[in-house]
């Protein structure tokens, strides 16, 4: 509740404010999100499967951000950043939609 | 790519171990969101905070961004996109402005085609020496007592002046065109059929300076003549008339060319 809660309020916060991303960032912000996500699905999953657990939530958080951003950085100085970006994208999205249909199991049955 | 947690063997509390599914796991899920005060609790909090905040100025970001955050070849196929839409209008540009043109000397079609007729009829007319001139130009008398003065002589004058631009050219009562010709006399010298008699006065519509200046070059008409023991005068003036004409002869061999277009 209070994670969701924290999560809407980000939101507010964003939109009311709207801060321009830095330039140096800019690249990176929205693989870091779909990272995060990913981590964020993986933990609702894991709470289902009761395996749960909020300290490997929290590192598995900025780990996935951290990498994410990482992958990224390191395709643009090998000159394959759009590929390599479009390849986390993929894979994160999959993993995501694997997560959700494990979800969906759990909670719908079906 | 870390994974999501799948690591650690379940909780050691019963309310959170094992799998479920079906209302009990709507059950965990609920007691999951239930506000704790724990610090990894407060973490997540934290986390969520940063990542609503993040999406919500990514959506932000890319609603409002312009071309700055684009990568190389993304502009690159931006920048073809705008040439060859250019290139298209450009197309359209040019087809709309012939429609235009076509459509604007129509509509003022009798009077412009009145006009440029007269114009060209006016040029031919100088050219061929059917219609007087008048204009800025030259008095040249060659005053020539012992008729030294030869056809050779007066065609490098008229050499001279058309190198310097003149326009209209007469000589004596003679009409200058394209078919002139000199050739010795008694007693003078004959253009184009007609006997000149000294002094021979040439008229000439052109830049004045420029004309006299080439008669008086070293080596030039006004030297020739004094060789030959005759005078010449320059005289330039603002407005000199000539009103000897040509009579035009239809060509008797000469057909012109059907032009190719039209």
């Amino acid at each position: 509740m209070i994670p969701l809660l924290g999560l809407v309020a980000g939101v507010l916060v964003g939109l009311l404010w709207g801060p321009d991303v830095p330039l140096f960032l800019q690249p990176y912000l929205p693989i870091a999100v779909i990272a995060a996500l990913d981590a964020v699905f993986g933990a609702v999953r894991a709470v289902l499967d009761g395996i749960f657990n909020d300290k490997v939530f929290v590192v598995s958080f900025l780990a996935n951000v951290v990498v994410a951003a990482f992958i990224v950085f390191l395709g643009d100085q090998l000159g394959v950043g759009s590929q390599l970006s479009t390849g986390v994208v993929v894979v994160l999205g999959v993993r995501i939609f694997s997560n959700v249909a494990s979800i969906r199991r759990h909670l719908f049955k079906a | 790519m870390t994974g999501h947690p799948t690591q650690t063997p379940p909780t050691p509390e019963d309310d959170r171990s094992g799998s479920v599914s079906g209302t009990s796991a709507w059950g965990r899920l609920l007691r999951m969101g239930r506000p704790r005060t724990t610090r990894a609790n407060a973490f997540a909090a934290v986390l969520a905070l940063g990542l609503g905040f993040a999406i919500a100025t990514q959506v932000h970001q890319t609603d409002s961004s312009g071309l700055e955050q684009l990568r190389s070849d993304e502009l690159v196929r931006i920048l073809d996109d705008v040439t060859q839409e250019q290139n298209r209008l450009a197309d359209d540009t040019r087809n709309l402005e012939v429609t235009r043109d076509r459509l604007v000397s129509g509509a003022g079609s009798s009077e412009e085609a009145l006009k440029s007729a007269q114009d060209r009829l006016d040029t031919l007319g100088i050219l061929t020496g059917t219609r007087p001139a008048v204009g800025p130009g030259v008095v040249i008398t060659v005053d020539d007592p012992s008729h030294k003065v030869t056809a050779a002589l007066l065609l490098d004058a008229l050499q001279e002046l058309r190198d310097a631009g003149a326009e209209a050219v007469q000589i004596g009562d003679v009409r200058v065109v394209a078919d002139t010709w000199f050739a010795d006399a008694d007693g003078g010298v004959q253009v184009s059929g007609e006997l000149v008699h000294p002094p021979y006065v040439v008229k000439a519509i052109g830049d004045p300076a420029t004309m006299a200046s080439a008669m008086d070059i070293p080596g030039g008409v006004t030297e020739s003549v004094r060789s030959q023991g005759a005078t010449s005068t320059v005289e330039q003036s603002q407005r000199v008339a000539i009103d000897a004409l040509h009579s035009l002869q239809e060509p008797r061999y000469a057909r012109p060319v059907p032009s190719p277009s039209k």
